[in-house]
C-alpha cells in the first residue's frame, strides 16, 4: 500500500513522463516545421496538466516543466517562415483543440505573439484571453493557467510608454485586464477552500497559502504599470481591488491581499487613499488578522515619514493620525473577541506611527495611551505574556523616541497604562524607564516630574500587594535597586530650593521601601543631599542668612532620618559628624546657628539607631555647641532643649533623668547669668521668660515621671520667678507675665484633675 | 488465353472529361471502396460541358452498337434498400447513332443550366450522388458503360433572419443555467459564439462540453431509420463553477466535416444538426440540452 505522499510522487512522475514523451515528439515536429504535429503533441503534452491528483506544490513542478516547453513552442510560433501560417490564423487554429486546458494554454502562447506582431491592438487580445480563461473553473488548474496568462502578458500591457500603447484609455485597458485576471484568480483561490474532497482544513489552508503568490503577483503587476498614477489608483485601482477583497469573504485571502496591497503600492498612494483603505478594514471577516494588516500599514507609513521630512506635510494634510486612530477604534470595537495582545499591538503601531510622523504632538501619544487604557480596563487581568510584551513596547516607544523621560512624564495616561501591568512586567518597565534615563543622561529637574517618575517606578520602590516575595531573584533585585540608586543621581536642579523639594519627594518614596531596599537607595539620597550642600558652600556670599542655613540643616534632618530608617548607624553617625563640621565651619551667622542647632538637636532626639557610645559623643557635642552660642538667651534655650536628648518619650527610649536635670540646671545657670548681665548692662531685669520656659521643661519632665525632677525643685523655681518678677517691677514684661500665669494655671488644672497626676502636683504650692 | 482475357475486358475504353476540368475546383469524394478521389465540383444551374473519348477497340476489332448516349443522373441510394436507386434527375444526350466503332472517337457534350437542387451527400445510411453515365448500347451483349462522378454543392445567401438561441434550463433546486448561442443559423466555416450562465449550482460539476451532432433520418413512416453521429466534442469548461459564473463559448466549425442542413430531400432523407450542451458531474452523470441549428453553405466563406 502506498500512502498519500508516495502516491503523489508516483502521479507526478507519471505526469512528468507524459510531458517529456509528448515534448519529444513536439520537438521533432518543430524541427521539421510541421505545425500540425506540433499542435497535436503540444496539446497532448499540456493535457498532463489536466490532472486533479496533485497538490499545488507538485502541480507547480509539473506546470514548470510544461512552461519551459511552451517557451520553445512560442519561439516556433513566432517564426512564421517556419510554419507559414499567419498569426491570426494561428490564433484560430489553436482554438480547435478539443480540451479546454491545452487549448487555452496554446491560445495564451499564440496570444502573446499576436500582441507582439501588433496585428491587433494589445487590449483586444488581452481582453479575449482573460475572458476565454473563464472556461477553467477548477481552482488549481485555473490559477496556474491565469498565472501563465499573467506571466506572458506582463511585458505586453498597453501601458503608457510601452510599445503596445493604445488609444487614450490605454492605461485603463491595461488596468482592466490585470484587475480582471486578479479578480478571477482570487475567486478561484477562495473557492479552493470550499471545493474538493472534505479534507483537513489545515491542509487545505496550507495548500492555499502555497498558491497565494500567484494571486498576489497580479497586484504586483498593477503596481508596476507606469500609467497608474495617484488619480487612477484612487479612483479605479484601489476601489476595485478592495471590492474584490471585501466581497470574497474569505479570511485567508483578505488577510493576504490587504497585506499585499500595503506592500506593493507606493507609500504616498496609501497616504492619499488612507480613508478608502481603512474603510475596508471593518468590512473584513471577523477572523481576519486586521491588526497585523494595520500594523504593517502603519509601519510602512512610519518608515515613509521617517524617510524624508518633505513628506510630513502630506501626513498632516490628510489627517493620517486621526484616520488611523478612528480605524483602529472601529476595528477593535467590531472585533470583540480580539485578544488583548491584538489590540495592544495595534496601539503600539499607531504610537510608533504618530511618534515618527508627529513627534511634536504629545497629545496624540497621550490619546493613544488613553485608548489603550480604555481597552485594558475592560480586561480584568492581563495575563497573556505576549500582551504584556506589547504593553511594554507601547510604553517604551515614547521613551525611545524622545530620548527623554521628561516628555513621557507629561503624558497623563502613561502611569495609567503601567497600572495594568503585572508586577513583574511593571518592574521590567520601570527598569526600561530608568535605563532610558541613564542612557540619555536626561536630568529630571522639577519636583512634580520626580513625583510622577516615582509613581511610575513604584514597582521597584516598594513591595506591592500580592507580590510573591519568595520568587525574587536576589541578583535581579540587586540590579533593580542599584538602578534606582543610580536614578536618584539623575534628579537634579540648580536651584537649591527645588532640589530640596526633589530630595524630599525622593525620601518620601524611598522610605516606604522597607529594610531590603533602603541600603541601596539611601546612600544615593545621602550623596545627592551632600552634593546640594557642597553646592551651597560654593555659593557663599550669594545665599546668606537664615534661609541658607536652614536649607542644609533641613537636609541633614531628613537625611539622618533616612539613615535612621535604614538602621545604618555608621552612615547616620558620619552624617552627623558632617553636620557638625558644617555647623562649625560654615554657619557663621548667629541666628542661623541658633536655628541650626535646634534642628540638630531635634533630629538627634529622634534618632534611635545609635549605640550608647556614639550617641553620647553626639549629644555631648550638641550640648557643647548649644552652650557656646552667642547670646545667653540662645544658649539657655539650646541647652534646655538638649535635655530632651536624654529623655525620649518612647517605649524603650533613653530615660536618663539625671542628665536631664543637669541640663536644666545648666540652663538655669545660664538664665541667671543672662539676668545678671542684663542687670549690669541696663540696670534692669533680664528676660524672666527664660525662667518660665525652664519651668515649663521642669513640669514636662515632672509629668513624664523623671524622678530627678521633684516637686520641691518646681516649687523653688516658681518662687524664684516670683522674686524676679517683683524685683523687676520697674520693667514689667507682659508677655512673661501671661506666660507665667498660664503655666501656673496649668499646674492648678492638673491639681484639680485629681488621679495620679493630681496627687503628683498636690505637693506644689502656688 | 489472350482471347479469353480479351473476352472479359470491355472491348473499348471510355474517358469522360470536362472542358473546364483544369480550372474547375476539385473536391475529395469518398468512393464505395473507401478510396478518396478528387472530382469536379459544380453547383446548380451550371452548364456541364465536356467530351467523351472512346478509345478504339484493341486488336482492331470493330464494335457494333445501337447508339452512344450520355446521361446526367442525380441518384439517392438508401443502404438498407440496396440496389435501388432513385433518380431524381435524369438528362440524356444522344452522342451517336447506331453504327460501328473502329477508331478513337470524341463526342462533345453539353448540359446547359442543369437543375441540381440537392447537394451530393455521403451519409451513414444514404448517399446522394451525381454521375455522368456514358452507355454504348449493343445487341445481344452487355452494354459498355462508364461513369464519372462529380460533386454538387449549392450556396445560399446568409439568412435574413438569424435569431440567437437563448434558453434557461435546469433541474429544480439543483442546477439552473442559461445559455445563449449568438445565432441559430451557421455557415459551415462559422464560429459558434455564446455563453453559459450559471444561475444555480448545487451539484458538483466536473466539466462541460459542447457536442455537434448530426441526425440523419432516412425512409419514411414505419421504415424510418435515424442515425445520430457526434461530430465534435468540445470541452467548454473544466472544473466546477459557482453561482453567477459565466463561461464563454467559442467553437470554430471549420475543422469539422459538416454539410448544410437537408430537410426532406426528395422525401427520402433529412440531415439535421444539433448543438448538445453536456454537463458532467463528479459521478459522471450527464445533464444535457440539445438545440437544433441550421447549417448552410455560404459562398464567401468556402
Amino acid at each position: 500500500m502506498l500512502n498519500g505522499t508516495e502516491d503523489e510522487e508516483k502521479w507526478l512522475a507519471e505526469g512528468i513522463a507524459g510531458i517529456q514523451h509528448n515534448a519529444f515528439y513536439m520537438h521533432r515536429a518543430l524541427d521539421s516545421n510541421n505545425l500540425r504535429e506540433a499542435l497535436k503533441y503540444s496539446a497532448q503534452m499540456l493535457s498532463e496538466l489536466r490532472t486533479s491528483k496533485l497538490s499545488p506544490h507538485k502541480y507547480y513542478e509539473l506546470y514548470m516543466r510544461a512552461f519551459d516547453e511552451l517557451k520553445r513552442l512560442e519561439l516556433f510560433f513566432k517564426d512564421d517562415s517556419k510554419h507559414g501560417v499567419s498569426v491570426v490564423d494561428l490564433y484560430e487554429l489553436v482554438q480547435h483543440a478539443g480540451n479546454i486546458l491545452p487549448r487555452l494554454y496554446l491560445l495564451c502562447t499564440v496570444g502573446s505573439i499576436y500582441i507582439k506582431s501588433k496585428e491587433a491592438p494589445a487590449k483586444e487580445v488581452l481582453k479575449d484571453l482573460v475572458e476565454m480563461c473563464r472556461g477553467v473553473q477548477h481552482p488549481i488548474r485555473g490559477l496556474f493557467l491565469r498565472s501563465y496568462l499573467a506571466q506572458i502578458s506582463r511585458d505586453k500591457l498597453p501601458d503608457i510608454g510601452s510599445e503596445y500603447e493604445g488609444d487614450a484609455d490605454t492605461v485603463m485597458d491595461a488596468v482592466d485586464f490585470v484587475l480582471q485576471n486578479f479578480t478571477e484568480m482570487n475567486k478561484l483561490w477562495v473557492r479552493m477552500q470550499h471545493q474538493g474532497p472534505g479534507g483537513v482544513r489545515e491542509k487545505r489552508e496550507k495548500e492555499r497559502s502555497e498558491l497565494q503568490d500567484l494571486v498576489g503577483k497580479n497586484l504586483h503587476v498593477l503596481s508596476q504599470i507606469e500609467g497608474v498614477d495617484l488619480e487612477m489608483y484612487k479612483e479605479t485601482v484601489l476601489p476595485r481591488v478592495l471590492e474584490q477583497v471585501v466581497n470574497c469573504k474569505d479570511d485567508l485571502a483578505q488577510y493576504y491581499l490587504m497585506d499585499c496591497i500595503i506592500q506593493v503600492f507606493p507609500d504616498e498612494y496609501h497616504l492619499q487613499t488612507l480613508e478608502t483603505l481603512l474603510g475596508a478594514c471593518p468590512q473584513l471577516q471577523p477572523t481576519v488578522d486586521v491588526k497585523t494588516v494595520l500594523s504593517r500599514l502603519m509601519d510602512r507609513l512610519s518608515n515613509y515619514a521617517a524617510s524624508s521630512a518633505d513628506v510630513l506635510p502630506e501626513f498632516l494634510q490628510v489627517e493620517a493620525f486621526s484616520k488611523l486612530s478612528n480605524a483602529i477604534g472601529k476595528v477593535i470595537e467590531a472585533q470583540l473577541d480580539m485578544p488583548a495582545v491584538g489590540a495592544i499591538t495595534l496601539y503600539v503601531s499607531l504610537l510608533t506611527f504618530t511618534l515618527r510622523v508627529h513627534p511634536d504632538r504629545l497629545d496624540h501619544v497621550d490619546q493613544v495611551l488613553g485608548a489603550c487604557v480604555k481597552k485594558l480596563s475592560n480586561i480584568p487581568k492581563l495575563e497573556d505574556s505576549r500582551a504584556m510584551k506589547q504593553v511594554v513596547a507601547l510604553l517604551s516607544a515614547p521613551l525611545e523616541k524622545y530620548n527623554d523621560i521628561v516628555t513621557a512624564l507629561t503624558l497623563s495616561n502613561y502611569p495609567r497604562v503601567m497600572d495594568h501591568l503585572d508586577i513583574g512586567t511593571n518592574k521590567l518597565m520601570a527598569m526600561v524607564i530608568i535605563q532610558s534615563i541613564m542612557k540619555n543622561n536626561s536630568c529630571i529637574s522639577t519636583a512634580d516630574k520626580v513625583e510622577v517618575l516615582f509613581e511610575l517606578i513604584k514597582g521597584l520602590i516598594k513591595d506591592i500587594d500580592g507580590a510573591d516575595v519568595d520568587e525574587l531573584d536576589e541578583e535581579d533585585f540587586k540590579e533593580e535597586q542599584n538602578s534606582v540608586a543610580r536614578l536618584i543621581h539623575m534628579l537634579y536642579n540648580d536651584e537649591p530650593e527645588e532640589m530640596l523639594k526633589i530630595i524630599c519627594i525622593v525620601r518620601k518614596h524611598t522610605m516606604v521601601g522597607g529594610p531590603k531596599r533602603l541600603p541601596f537607595t539611601v546612600s544615593s539620597l545621602v550623596f545627592s543631599a551632600l552634593r546640594l550642600l557642597r553646592q551651597l558652600q560654593g555659593q557663599e556670599g550669594d545665599i546668606v542668612g537664615e534661609e541658607a542655613s536652614m536649607t542644609p540643616n533641613k537636609n541633614f534632618q531628613l537625611l539622618t532620618q533616612a539613615a535612621n530608617g535604614c538602621d545604618i548607624e555608621h552612615v547616620a553617625y558620619e552624617f552627623f559628624t558632617q553636620a557638625f563640621v558644617l555647623y562649625e565651619e560654615e554657619i557663621a551667622d548667629s541666628k542661623a546657628q541658633v536655628t541650626a542647632i535646634h534642628l540638630i538637636i531635634g533630629t538627634l532626639q529622634r534618632m534611635n539607631v545609635f549605640g550608647v557610645e556614639n550617641r553620647d559623643t553626639l549629644t555631648h557635642k550638641a550640648t557643647g555647641y548649644s552652650a557656646r552660642l552667642l547670646k545667653k538667651a540662645d544658649q539657655c534655650r539650646a541647652v534646655y532643649a538638649c535635655s530632651h536628648l536624654f529623655w525620649v518619650d518612647d517605649q524603650d527610649g533613653i530615660k536618663d533623668g539625671e542628665r536631664v536635670l543637669l541640663c536644666l540646671k545648666r540652663a538655669l545657670r545660664i538664665a541667671n547669668a543672662a539676668q545678671q548681665m542684663a542687670n549690669v548692662a541696663r540696670g534692669s531685669g533680664g528676660p524672666v521668660s527664660l525662667f518660665v520656659e525652664i519651668l515649663n521643661k521642669y513640669i514636662y519632665f515632672f509629668e513624664k515621671g523623671n524622678k530627678q525632677i521633684t516637686s520641691s525643685a518646681i516649687q523653688g523655681l516658681i518662687e524664684l520667678i516670683n522674686t524676679e518678677m517683683q524685683s523687676d517691677s520697674t520693667n514689667p514684661d507682659s508677655v512673661a507675665d501671661a506666660f507665667l500665669a498660664s503655666t501656673l494655671r496649668y499646674i492648678q488644672f492638673q491639681k484639680q484633675k485629681g488621679g495620679v497626676m493630681g496627687e503628683k502636683f498636690e505637693s506644689i504650692k502656688l | 488465353m489472350n482471347y479469353l482475357v480479351g473476352a472479359f475486358k470491355p472491348p473499348c475504353n471510355i474517358f469522360i472529361s470536362f472542358t473546364d476540368g483544369r480550372s474547375r475546383k476539385q473536391v475529395p469524394l469518398k468512393k464505395e471502396n473507401g478510396k478518396t478521389v478528387m472530382v469536379a465540383l459544380f453547383q446548380s444551374q451550371e452548364n456541364i460541358v465536356g467530351e467523351v473519348v472512346v478509345i478504339e477497340p484493341i486488336h482492331g476489332k470493330k464494335v457494333e452498337h445501337n447508339g452512344v448516349k450520355i446521361e446526367l443522373l442525380g441518384q439517392i441510394e438508401l443502404y438498407f434498400d440496396r440496389g435501388n436507386f432513385y433518380d431524381f434527375t435524369s438528362l440524356v444526350r444522344e452522342l451517336d447513332v447506331p453504327g460501328e466503332l473502329y477508331e478513337r472517337k470524341t463526342y462533345p457534350f453539353e448540359f446547359s443550366t442543369v437543375e441540381m437542387p440537392y447537394e451530393s451527400y455521403n451519409g451513414v445510411n444514404v448517399r446522394l450522388r451525381y454521375i455522368l453515365k456514358v452507355t454504348i448500347s449493343r445487341n445481344y451483349v452487355s452494354n459498355i458503360v462508364e461513369y464519372q462522378d462529380f460533386v454538387v454543392r449549392n450556396y445560399t445567401p446568409p439568412p435574413s433572419i438569424n435569431n440567437s438561441i437563448k434558453m434557461e434550463v435546469g433541474i429544480e433546486d439543483c442546477l439552473h443555467i442559461e445559455f445563449e448561442y449568438s445565432k441559430s443559423k451557421y455557415h459551415l466555416k462559422d464560429v459558434i459564439i455564446g455563453k453559459i450562465y450559471f444561475l444555480l449550482v448545487r451539484i458538483k460539476l466536473k466539466n462541460m462540453e459542447l457536442e455537434i451532432r448530426r441526425r440523419e433520418s432516412t425512409g419514411s413512416g414505419p421504415n424510418t431509420y435515424v442515425e445520430t453521429e457526434t461530430l465534435a466534442k468540445f470541452e467548454l469548461m473544466d472544473g466546477a463553477p459557482v453561482r453567477g459564473e459565466s463561461i464563454p463559448i467559442r467553437l470554430f466549425l471549420s475543422p469539422y466535416e459538416l454539410t448544410p442542413t437537408y430537410r426532406n430531400i426528395n422525401n427520402k432523407f433529412s440531415v439535421k444538426y444539433y448543438l448538445n450542451l453536456v454537463l458532467v458531474d463528479e459521478e459522471d452523470r450527464r445533464y444535457f440540452k440539445q438545440q437544433e441549428i441550421t447549417m448552410y453553405r455560404n459562398l464567401e466563406a468556402s
